[in-house]
Parts: structure tokens; C-alpha cells; sequence
């Protein structure tokens, strides 16, 4: 059983790499599409914009390859962004396998942007309480709640923490940076088939 | 909402961690990666790792230790010394950092701000500010990792937070030269000042010596973290009995 990071382009790979490493499952870093296909379970990474991560993804020719996976697929932060259709950060097409776009936290108001730090992440399904927990974020963009969101936090608003869809979940916090809470939510994913 | 932080820094010369009083007379306190695991169990928020002579020495922080500490944690981590270029930064946050933290450089190239930010978002992006108090000024002071080297710019506290704002900061980390290895509280004032021109989390740093300084600087200023060495160092606070004093006084902790 393999878990397959895409490189696209970011650079918290070797800190999602440790944190899989932690739970003791082998890995493989790449952005072969053969290799993204065979994996078990698909982690897509993102750290810098959303802009950024696509036009990488592009020109990788992981789009579609990324639209068309069947196993389990986990976005963190900005991989959680992408999921969705559009984001406003560099007015972007995302890959749109969730309804929903992304938008900026309002920097009009008195709120800190970019969010940083722990924030309070509550899950909507009594079966996943056991989930609520801190988790670190460190975003300035974000969606707000929608159909298909399971965990919500504030800051400012409302807004999305955790979505799923099908073989698709996404987190907007960084579960290799969220200690004991981040290990065990993503032992949450691993238990998906 | 989020929670305030609480940031054990780890600074470090020759490969070991020191402290200093006042940013002078540094003396070994331990070992990097021992400390470095012993702070993320106990609850940490963060951890900053701050190689102090590699700005003076024009040299960059030693990426063997940027990797061994990466690997014993599982908390954001920030990383500081001596960061000139996005090929440093990127170097750096691909062995496990996730914020780099710029001082001297960015006061000698302010564009670096701008084109980190650009290039890695400005939530990697921390500008650290070594502030000296002359006669009711705030000064920045660059070079401050050695006693011989240090000096001020003679930019204004006000003014350089506002210009690393625009230029597309993430984070700013507000270091009181006056406090610094004191143990005698915070510089609420300086912090006072200063947040209120600042739209980006802030984090206090010099001059943590007991509970009640991390209490009164989370009650009397809106600082999103306090950064502290020495208190943790020495052993006389774990990072949870901090935590549990602030949570008693309803401050909102991570626990």
C-alpha cells in the first residue's frame, strides 16, 4: 500500500512525507501520472497559491489524472482549495470537483490576514466529534460553508475546515503541523477505501 | 477563533542553543535537538530556531539542523539566520520549515519581502525586529547576533512595520532589545504601540520570567503569540504550566 504526495510545486512536501512516515506507511513523492494512479492513497500538497499550484498541475498534465482518481484523495490547504471551482486568489479555474469557490478574509475589518495559528475545528457529524480539535492554519484565503462541508471553524466568519465529496476530502489546516490532533485525523483518511 | 501562542525559540551559535542577556554574553544551554522534542511534546505552538551568528558572519543557518529538527517535530516551525534569497528561503522550507524569519537582510533589501511573499505566500513570511528604545524612539538595529557587529539603522519601529506590511509580510515578530534576557516582563508599551499599526499577527518577544509576564502581555496587548527562551530553557516553567496559568485566566490556549 502505497501513498502517493503530488509534487506540484510547493514546498511542505518533506513535512506531509514525515508525517505519513510517523504512521509508519511507505510513500513515494512524484508527479508521474502512473504513479499518482497505482497509489492507494493520493495527498495533494499545496503551499504558496492557488494560481501557482494549477498552472503547475498544467503543466505537469495531472488535471485530468487528479479529475479521474478513485482512491482516496486528501488537499491540505491550498490542495484543499483547488478542489473547488474557482478561488480568487489570482482569479483562478480550479479543478472543480467540488461546488463551491474560494474567497479572500476580509482585510477591511479589524482580522488579522493571513489567519495564523491553532483555531477550533468542529465537525458537524456526531460520528466525527471525535475529530474536534486545535488544528494550525495559516491561510489567507478560504471557503465559506457549503454543501459539502463537514467541519466548520471561525474566524471572522464562518468558514469551511474540512469538506468531502466522494473519494475527495480536503482539509483547510495542516494535519503534518497540528501535532497529536493532525496525526490523528489523518489516520481518519487512511481508514478510507 | 484562533488561539494565542505560545513560542520557545531556540537560538542557537556553533551548533549548540545559548542565551544571552540583553543580546550579549551568551552562554550554552543545551542541545538543539533534545530541546527541540522536549518543547513539541509539551504543547508548543510553534517552534522558532534562530542560528544568531549567521547574519554577522554573512553566512546562512545551517541546513543540517534545519532537517534534524524538522524531523523530531510535528508543529510549525520557523526558521531564521542570515536568509538573503528565495533560493535560501526555498532550501530552507523544503527540509521542513514552514516560515522563514528575515531581519537584517530584509533591512539591508527590502524587496526580498516582497518577492519571498510572491513566491511562497505571505504566510511563510516573518520579519523578525530588533527594537532598541532611545529617549521614547524606537529604533531598528541590524546585525544583532554579536556584540561587535550590532548597530542601529536609525529606521523607526513605526515606519518599518508599516513599509514590511505593505511589502507583503505575514508576521511580525517584535523583539525588545531592552527586555531581552532581562526576565522582568515584556515591553507591553512598545507592543501597545506598535499593534496599533499593525494589521498582521504579532508576536511578542524579551523579557519572560514568570507566568504573570505571559499573562499580562495576552490581557494588556492583542499580540497573537509570546516568544520566550531563557523561562523554558532554564527549566524553571514547562510550556503546559504556562498554559494552564493562562487558561485559568480565560485566555484562549491550545491545550
Amino acid at each position: 500500500m502505497t501513498v502517493a504526495i503530488i509534487d506540484s510545486g510547493g514546498s511542505n512536501l518533506r513535512s506531509v512525507a514525515k508525517a505519513i512516515d510517523r504512521l509508519n506507511k511507505s510513500y513515494v513523492i512524484t508527479d508521474i501520472a502512473d504513479e499518482i494512479m497505482k497509489a492507494s492513497f493520493v495527498i495533494l500538497p499545496g503551499v504558496g497559491s492557488a494560481r501557482n499550484v494549477m498552472s503547475e498541475l498544467k503543466k505537469k498534465n495531472l488535471v485530468d489524472v487528479i479529475n479521474n482518481l478513485k482512491q482516496p484523495v486528501l488537499g491540505i490547504c491550498i490542495g484543499m482549495q483547488i478542489l473547488f471551482e474557482y478561488s480568487a486568489e489570482g482569479n483562478t479555474k480550479c479543478l472543480g470537483l467540488i461546488e463551491g469557490d474560494i474567497q479572500k478574509f476580509d482585510e477591511s475589518t479589524d482580522l488579522k490576514v493571513p489567519q495564523m495559528g491553532w483555531n477550533k475545528v468542529t465537525f458537524s457529524d456526531q460520528k466525527l466529534k471525535k475529530f474536534n480539535n486545535y488544528y494550525y492554519f495559516a491561510n489567507s484565503y478560504y471557503s465559506d460553508i457549503q454543501k459539502h462541508t463537514t467541519a466548520t471553524s471561525e474566524y471572522g466568519n464562518i468558514f469551511t475546515s474540512v469538506v468531502e465529496k466522494n473519494n475527495f476530502l480536503g482539509c483547510q489546516f495542516h494535519p503534518e503541523k497540528s501535532s497529536d490532533a493532525g496525526e490523528y485525523f489523518l489516520q481518519y483518511f487512511f481508514q478510507k477505501s | 477563533m484562533i488561539t494565542r501562542r505560545i513560542i520557545p525559540c531556540l537560538d542557537v551559535r556553533d551548533g549548540k542553543v545559548v542565551k544571552g542577556v540583553q543580546f550579549k554574553n551568551h552562554k550554552i544551554v543545551g542541545s538543539i535537538v533534545d530541546l527541540a522534542e522536549k518543547y513539541s511534546t509539551e504543547g508548543a505552538d510553534e517552534l522558532v530556531f534562530y542560528d544568531i551568528s549567521a547574519s554577522t558572519v554573512g553566512a546562512t543557518v545551517k541546513k543540517e539542523w534545519v532537517a534534524k529538527i524538522a524531523d523530531v517535530i510535528n508543529i510549525p516551525f520557523c526558521v531564521a539566520g542570515g536568509i538573503k534569497s528565495i533560493d535560501d528561503a526555498r532550501s530552507i522550507l523544503n527540509l521542513g520549515a514552514d516560515k522563514i524569519s528575515i531581519n537584517t537582510p530584509a533591512l539591508e533589501n527590502s524587496k526580498l519581502i516582497n518577492q519571498l511573499s510572491k513566491e511562497f505566500g505571505s504566510q511563510c513570511v516573518v520579519i523578525g525586529m530588533d527594537i532598541k528604545t532611545v529617549n521614547n524612539n524606537d529604533y531598528l538595529f541590524a546585525k544583532t547576533g554579536n556584540e561587535t557587529t550590532m548597530h542601529s539603522t536609525g529606521i523607526n519601529a513605526m515606519e518599518w512595520i508599516k513599509e514590511v506590511q505593505d511589502l507583503g509580510a505575514g508576521e511580525v515578530v517584535i523583539n525588545s532589545m531592552n527586555k531581552d534576557g532581562m526576565r522582568n516582563g515584556y515591553d507591553i508599551k512598545l507592543l501597545k504601540k506598535l499593534s496599533s499599526v499593525c494589521n498582521l499577527p504579532m508576536i511578542a518577544s524579551g523579557g519572560a520570567g514568570c507566568k504573570e509576564d505571559f499573562i499580562n502581555v495576552f490581557k494588556e496587548t492583542n499580540v497573537d503569540g509570546a516568544l520566550a527562551a531563557s523561562i523554558f530553557h532554564s527549566g524553571k516553567y514547562s510550556i503546559s504550566q504556562i498554559k494552564s496559568s493562562l487558561v485559568e485566566k480565560k485566555i484562549n490556549i491550545r491545550i
